[in-house]
């Protein structure tokens, strides 16, 4: 088992969804809420990365953090090195990758709520913020929850994009999925069963957890 | 308190709004079919909607001016608003719902202001549960009391009760006149039931396709339906087409025939000339039976008829009455029974000269 690269991807996976958790709540709020003719738009490019081959992404990603290109060069300016094969980079690459993950959930539970419900909030008195954090979060708790944890597992086990944008550098981009890569290459048998075990067993779990909450009516009175 | 609305809206759909009235404190009943645009007068008042052009004003506050290029924002406008759907929020419990709108309060004195409203409005003994766990009357309380609970400077209610019972509703709008018996708010009440207008309004504004048909008193306006629209949601069960066939001019009646029959039936002159059509509306309680024909009457129309069908509905029996043209009557179960009321039984009907209404 391969501890380094197995705390490196708690490290990412959980920096990653905490994140796109904050990024998701306003951007769903946007996609849901506002009637721009636009909206839909926004909607396609969030949801590229389900369809785009994760190489495909790595490759632009990868471009983008060049220093040939302006973004590359922003950040090589300020921080003294260049955002490719660096667990920044990673982290970066992997907020593209998982955003739709973290959006959908969180964008399908706020579509299912009432426009009323907002609405007689608004009637109260309430600002938009105070509506969001009264009647919609709390209303979509599900959600939220099921996007963070669907986007923590898929950056858990991405494998395209890292190798594109952080390559194999133990302890810095090498994740146990890059990890389980590897020891098939070196015939590492046993070593890959294992972790790959450990990943099934894992990604199980995570689902059993996701589904196990959508279908469990709540104690306290189930919610709308 | 007075709520000034002049509203004028398009929707892409071609409905046109376009009303003006003055709703004073007291309640003013907003009455019209699906579709007569009493919700989009509320939304707009709400700002929930916003109208093409107008001006909404709340006692010396302008909410909403087309042509200065106000809209104050739907939190700031002060007025309390009752959904048809209620829009409880699920996840809280009655108290948290009414104590919603007190947020700028100290926690003392919201609970204060909560139980004050959950008094008014007989919940008290609810404040812990959620709305799914109390019942549809309960809710409405609870609708009421968070609207109210603010202060607001003016309630608009969208056919809030319509899904109750008749004597919960009556007792519900019991306890807002209370309520509302010192505060004088203008309160906007959307229906299209007639007994709900009756029972509930001391102002009644008609409205048709986005238009304001009639307004006045409830008497007023349903008693004496101008259009044959308004007489069938006025609750005038018959509405026939007929013909001016003569004008008794000093009698002060004239004599029609009803379209498609041969049924003649006399009602009061109104200023249809001979050979105009007209419409005939007769509420269904104002028709008299009798078993055998009748003598000595000062009533004019007596008809004779065959029943086809009488059922019992909550405590009122419904016969329809088959006289060439087909009436439906309600009576009650004794009188039912006296007449020993089945279908196919042979049957006279009598109606005042007065219970007749001539609309257009």
């Amino acid at each position: 088992m391969d501890w380094q690269a197995l705390w490196l991807t708690a490290r990412l996976a959980a920096l990653v969804s905490a994140i796109l958790l904050v990024i998701s709540l306003p951007l769903a709020h946007w996609m849901v809420f506002s009637r721009r003719r636009w909206t839909f738009l926004v909607e396609a490019v969030v949801s590229l990365p389900l369809v785009l081959p994760p190489t495909v992404l790595g490759f632009y990603l990868l471009m983008a953090m060049g220093t040939r290109s302006p973004l590359g060069r922003l950040w090589s300016d300020w921080t003294g090195h260049p955002l490719a094969f660096t667990f920044e980079g990673l982290v970066v690459a992997s907020l593209f990758y998982s955003l739709p993950f973290a959006v959908q959930p969180v964008a399908t539970a706020f579509s299912q709520i009432d426009p009323a419900l907002r609405e007689a909030s608004a009637t109260l008195g309430a600002s938009r913020l105070r509506t969001f954090l009264r009647v919609v979060l709390p209303l979509s708790i599900e959600g939220v929850i099921a996007g963070a944890v669907l986007s923590f597992a898929h950056t858990v086990g991405e494998f395209g994009v890292v190798l594109m944008v952080g390559g194999n550098l133990p302890g810095v981009t090498r994740t146990v999925s890059i990890a389980v890569y590897d020891h098939v290459q070196a015939l590492e048998y046993r070593e890959a069963t294992i972790t790959a075990l450990f990943m099934l067993a894992f990604a199980f779990g995570v689902l059993l957890a996701v589904y196990g909450l959508r279908r469990r009516p709540l104690a306290a009175g189930p919610l709308a | 308190m007075t709520l000034a609305v002049h509203l004028e809206k398009r929707l892409p759909s071609g409905f046109a709004l376009d009303v003006s009235f003055v709703a004073e404190g007291g309640v003013t009943i907003l009455f019209g079919a699906s579709g007569s645009g009493k919700t989009t007068i509320l939304r707009c008042v709400a700002g929930l909607a916003r109208p093409d052009a107008g001006r909404v004003a709340i006692g010396d506050r302008t909410l909403f001016a087309g042509d200065a290029g106000v809209d104050v924002p739907v939190p700031s406008r002060r007025i309390g608003y009752v959904f048809q759907q209620l829009a409880l929020f699920p996840h809280l419990t009655v108290a948290q719902n009414i104590g919603y709108g007190l947020d700028g309060l100290s926690r003392a004195e919201r609970q204060t202001r909560v139980a004050e409203a959950a008094d008014s409005f007989r919940i008290s003994n609810l404040l812990d549960r959620r709305p799914r766990q109390i019942s549809g009357g309960e809710q409405q309380r609870t609708a009421l009391a968070r609207a109210l609970v603010t202060s607001p400077d003016a309630l608009l209610l969208d056919e809030p009760l319509s899904a109750l019972d008749y004597a919960i509703q009556l007792h519900i709008m019991d306890d807002l006149r209370r309520w509302n018996a010192e505060r004088r708010i203008p309160i906007l009440y959307v229906t299209h039931s007639h007994r709900e207008a009756f029972a509930l309004g001391e102002r009644l504004i008609a409205l048709e396709h986005g238009r304001m048909l009639a307004s006045g008193s409830p008497h007023e306006v349903l008693d004496h339906p101008a259009q044959a629209t308004l007489a069938e949601l006025a609750g005038f069960e018959n509405v026939f087409g007929a013909t001016v066939i003569a004008r008794r001019e000093r009698a002060g009646t004239m004599q029609c025939v009803l379209t498609g029959t041969s049924t003649e039936i006399e009602v009061p002159a109104g200023t249809a000339a001979e050979g105009a059509a007209i419409r005939v509306a007769i509420r269904a309680g104002d028709i008299l039976l009798a078993d055998r024909e009748p003598v000595g009457l000062s009533a004019r129309n007596v008809l004779r008829g065959t029943v086809l069908d009488c059922g019992l509905h909550g405590s009122t029996v419904v016969a329809t009455i088959d006289a060439d043209a087909r009436f439906v009557v309600h009576l009650t179960p004794g009188g039912a029974e006296t007449l020993g009321l089945r279908p196919g039984a042979r049957i006279w009907l009598i109606i005042k000269t007065y219970s007749c209404r001539v609309a257009r």
